[in-house]
């Protein structure tokens, strides 16, 4: 199979990417005049080395039956992941401008409904682990070598679902299965840890029987090492939290719950559209 | 008709490697050679019917044909949400199976009957939906099944359930069944009141010369509208009967059909649970009766309702 292994980016294209990704998305979602912004800036590093590094897929050949799959469960993200795949040639970039616009294609939820390199259609909480479990259960047994990769939101960790499939996945050996959470601290009408506490939330997966990889999630070194480290262990299901911050990129969006809804219109648009140029100067310099 | 469910899937397994049963951690002697035969189409998941179903919709977007098997209500609208998305919403060939459809389970109590899942699970976009009549149905309908039918709801009844088509039949999957002939009024049936159905023909016919036309409504969805217009056309009645709340289901899909219908109206009633929980204990047999879908109750409003007909009014 032609993957996208065949064209991996250096770890610099790889932050370029993650750049593009955050200014698709404050794009995005100023055209759109939607939501979620800060939920899509929080995964842009881990959605680069995912795509630039480690997903072996192949954007002409988005079906084939040994391709990795990669589940956004937390599909209310879905900018960023469009972004992504229109960056990587799953479908055009001009795709992304009518994100949301009556009659486009790209609808608010991530939907595989004629979205080439969407796999799974979410939008509810807690239903991509269960299903990248099913697919990991039947890869294993079909003795198939690809792996499946689940991203959740650390909100959607309240979900029963989840731990359900939690429970079964190292109960089956499924080494070939990645969750990663999106550990950005922020639900939907707070703080987690004011919500309804996830911690100790490495120990939580440790004791249902995952091997637990607890990283920085916009150290794009440390995503792709951790990503690689759950190859070696073939019977043991891996999580990895990834510490982000919501908002990750624009200074006022950070760590702000504000930009779980806000859109970014006039000059919240316009400032963060050129904190954004601004740090790309900085790196280019 | 859990005993052909298991056996019929058995054998199309053997030929399918596709074929795929994961049970909610229920089945007690019904599972265990499917499982010991077939380890790598079997799949106890545990209590756990939401993970459950996700599982089968991920298992079926990888090439599987998957049948996810509980009782009562624990495979429908526990996870109800994940057969919406999950599975009818891609389009995944999940069957999900229900032991124990209707109140089957009897004494157990309420949460243990599944007397809505028809109405709930007909709404939902893209679901075929199945509730074979008798043994010999049940086999047909696993084997139409296991072709791959996409989402779809096969609602069984538990066991031991009286044969009621001695005689081969052609089943298919979307079309009514003529298990009766008759020319007074039609009586529609879905699931396993199809036994009682033919009895509630054979007392009319012997007791007040009443003639019904008997139809095995065994899919639901989709719905076979065109033998139930023909039953209105032909016999100028209807009445439907089922295992089931009156709203949503083999009842409230026939009223929405002959509403329609207004070329030939005709007299219409159905037959099955009003919108309560029942207060009463007992088995099957014990609340059918006391819901009044008993043969004997169910022939007296029959007859009852022909006699207070139009027709029959003009007649006189």
């Amino acid at each position: 199979m032609q993957t996208l292994a065949d064209h991996w980016l250096d770890a610099d294209e790889v932050d370029d990417l993650a750049h593009r990704l955050r200014v698709h998305t404050v794009e995005m979602t100023h055209r759109a005049k939607s939501s979620h912004v800060g939920s899509s800036l929080s995964m842009a590093e881990l959605l680069a080395v995912l795509y630039g590094r480690v997903l072996r897929i192949d954007p002409q050949n988005p079906e084939a039956p040994d391709r990795d799959r990669f589940i956004l469960s937390k599909g209310h993200a879905c900018a960023a992941l469009y972004a992504t795949l229109a960056e990587r040639g799953f479908f055009p970039l001009s795709w992304l401008e009518s994100f949301y616009h009556n009659g486009a294609k790209l609808p608010g939820h991530a939907t595989a409904k004629g979205i080439p390199g969407i796999e799974v259609s979410t939008g509810s909480l807690g239903h991509g682990l269960p299903i990248a479990t099913g697919m990991a259960w039947a890869a294993k047994k079909a003795g198939a070598m690809h792996r499946v990769y689940c991203l959740l939101s650390d909100g959607e960790c309240d979900e029963g679902s989840n731990w359900e499939a939690a429970l079964f996945a190292p109960h089956h050996l499924l080494g070939n299965l990645t969750v990663i959470v999106d550990y950005n601290k922020i639900q939907s009408l707070g703080h987690c840890d004011k919500v309804c506490s996830l911690e100790p939330f490495t120990d939580k997966w440790a004791a249902f029987g995952w091997r637990v990889e607890s990283i920085d999630g916009h150290d794009t070194v440390a995503v792709e090492r951790a990503l690689r480290s759950a190859h070696e262990h073939a019977e043991q299901p891996t999580c990895v939290i990834a510490n982000t911050v919501k908002g990750k990129g624009v200074s006022f969006m950070e760590d702000s719950l504000l930009w779980h809804y806000r859109t970014p219109q006039g000059e919240e648009y316009e400032a963060a559209m050129a904190e954004l140029a601004d740090r790309a100067t900085r790196r280019a310099g | 008709m859990r005993t052909e469910f298991i056996n019929t899937l058995t054998r199309m397994a053997e030929r399918d490697p596709r074929v795929t049963l994961m049970t909610g951690d229920l089945g007690f002697g019904v599972v265990q050679k499917f499982a010991e035969r077939f380890p790598d189409q079997f799949l106890n998941v545990g209590v756990a019917e939401q993970n459950m179903t996700g599982l089968a919709a991920g298992a079926a977007m990888s090439g599987r044909i998957v049948f996810t098997y509980s009782i009562a209500n624990f495979p429908t609208l526990r996870p109800l949400e994940q057969i919406r998305n999950d599975v009818a919403y891609h389009g995944a060939n999940v069957v999900v199976v229900a032991v124990g459809g209707g109140m089957a389970y009897g004494a157990l109590g309420a949460s243990h009957h599944a007397t809505e899942d028809l109405a709930v699970l007909r709404s939902l976009p893209g679901m075929t939906v199945i509730a074979p009549g008798d043994p010999v149905e049940t086999t047909a309908a696993v084997e139409a099944c296991c072709a791959g039918v996409g989402p779809c709801y096969l609602r069984l009844g538990r066991a031991g359930e009286p044969l009621v088509h001695e005689q081969p039949i052609d089943w298919r999957l979307g079309k009514a069944i003529v298990t009766r002939e008759g020319d007074d009024a039609t009586l529609i049936s879905t699931g396993g009141m199809l036994h009682t159905a033919m009895q509630v023909a054979q007392r009319l016919s012997a007791e007040q010369s009443i003639e019904l036309r008997v139809l095995s409504m065994h899919t639901l969805k989709p719905l076979d509208e065109r033998a139930i217009a023909t039953a209105a056309a032909d016999t100028g009645a209807v009445f439907t009967l089922e295992e089931h709340s009156v709203i949503g289901g083999l009842g409230g899909a026939a009223a929405e059909t002959l509403a329609e219908n207004t070329d030939t109206p005709c007299v219409f009633k159905r037959f099955g649970l009003t919108s309560e929980f029942l207060r009463e204990v007992g088995d099957q047999q014990h609340l059918i009766a006391a819901a009044g879908l008993d043969e004997e109750t169910v022939s007296g409003r029959i007859a009852a309702a022909l006699a207070t007909s139009p027709a029959a009014r003009l007649a006189a």
